[in-house]
């Protein structure tokens, strides 16, 4: 109870009931379900662009924005012409997040997938791996690992204090971060909205014309959640090529 | 406070949830200062670079998403603890 108002403990809010009879670790539920959706709508949004025209409309147009997006303004900006390698998978990682994102404002659906910890905890493991492995693969183990915890220009005594500074960002913090980022974000962004909704019902039914105020806010809250949803999977696009960058070209 | 104390004695689980919800509010609270500060500082700067040049605007408007992520991050953490903290 607030200020008089039901408000749900925040388990009843992410967790949904197992569908169709699936019980445990494999129990498919809403959240699964939603998951699925967002590789179905990636996919056909995808191939659905591959016919090419040379003066393209509709959906190949869509598609091409998104693409030069990340080309010019993600990886030319971070990793440089040698990041466009890695095109096509930051630009599923950005469809994929953005359309997970998009569920939580679109009505009768209103969870976003990123909410639950599993879909961001897994996305960046794969990030994790994938840069280590970089590093490595450009540097060698011991280059990746002196340029990660030795970096260059600092005074010998400070080592002592910087070295396990940079191991503990390299290898706790930045997955850490990256994955709670997203997750928190949504998850802030969808109790924000449960509140509201709360509000504008428990008002509406009290005294009609109180609501206005946090219904039209919740109007405004939808537009910003959109916001939210965009730049969430921008931030964790960014990182991702910041970080693979990284381990490629270490600072001189 | 005797008062309180007797209160307490009463019904100890009550006086653990309140407790734990004052926690959660300290938590978050103060999780929120620095970062609060720290993006005004990121974005107000990222305005003054691209105000004095206008044509660097998408180099500074990259970098402050950048740096908003990484302040930002200190914040979310203690949202999400916030929540970890049970009574």
């Amino acid at each position: 109870m607030l200020l008089g108002l039901d408000v749900p403990p925040i388990s009843h809010l992410v967790r949904w009931e197992n569908l169709f009879g699936t019980d445990g670790p494999f129990g498919i539920n809403k959240v699964v379900l939603l998951t699925w959706l967002a590789v179905i709508i990636v996919l056909v949004f995808f191939f659905s662009a591959r016919k090419r025209q040379l003066v393209p409309s509709g959906t190949q147009n869509f598609a091409e924005a998104i693409v030069d997006f990340i080309r010019n303004d993600i990886i030319l900006q971070t990793m440089g012409s040698e990041g466009l390698y890695w095109t096509p998978f930051l630009l599923t990682l950005f469809a994929f997040i953005f359309v997970c994102n998009i569920f939580e404002i679109i009505p009768a659906i209103q969870m976003p997938v990123t909410a639950r910890m599993a879909i961001p905890f897994f996305m960046t493991m794969i990030v994790y791996f994938i840069y280590h492995f970089m590093g490595i693969k450009h540097q060698g183990v011991g280059g990746y690992f002196k340029s990660m915890l030795f970096p260059p220009g600092v005074p010998k005594a400070l080592y002592a204090l910087v070295t396990p500074i940079e191991f503990i960002t390299y290898f706790f913090t930045r997955p850490l971060s990256l994955a709670v980022r997203l997750f928190a974000n949504l998850l802030a962004g969808h109790l924000l909205l449960v509140t509201f909704s709360i509000l504008t019902a428990a008002l509406f039914s009290a005294t009609y014309i109180g609501a206005i105020v946090p219904g039209s806010l919740l109007v405004a809250l939808y537009g910003f959640e959109v916001l939210v949803a965009v730049l969430q999977a921008f931030i964790f696009t960014i990182l991702t090529a910041v970080y693979i960058g990284g381990a490629m070209h270490p600072e001189h | 406070m005797h008062h309180l104390l007797m209160l307490a004695a009463q019904d100890p689980g009550e006086l653990q949830k309140g407790l734990t919800a004052v926690g959660r509010g300290i938590v978050y609270g103060g999780a929120a200062i620095g970062p609060g500060i720290g993006i005004g500082i990121v974005v107000g700067n990222a305005i003054t670079a691209m105000a004095r040049q206008p044509e660097a605007a998408g180099v500074a408007r990259t970098t402050m998403f950048l740096g908003i992520a990484f302040t930002e991050a200190l914040a979310l953490f203690g949202f999400v603890l916030a929540f970890i903290i049970s009574g």
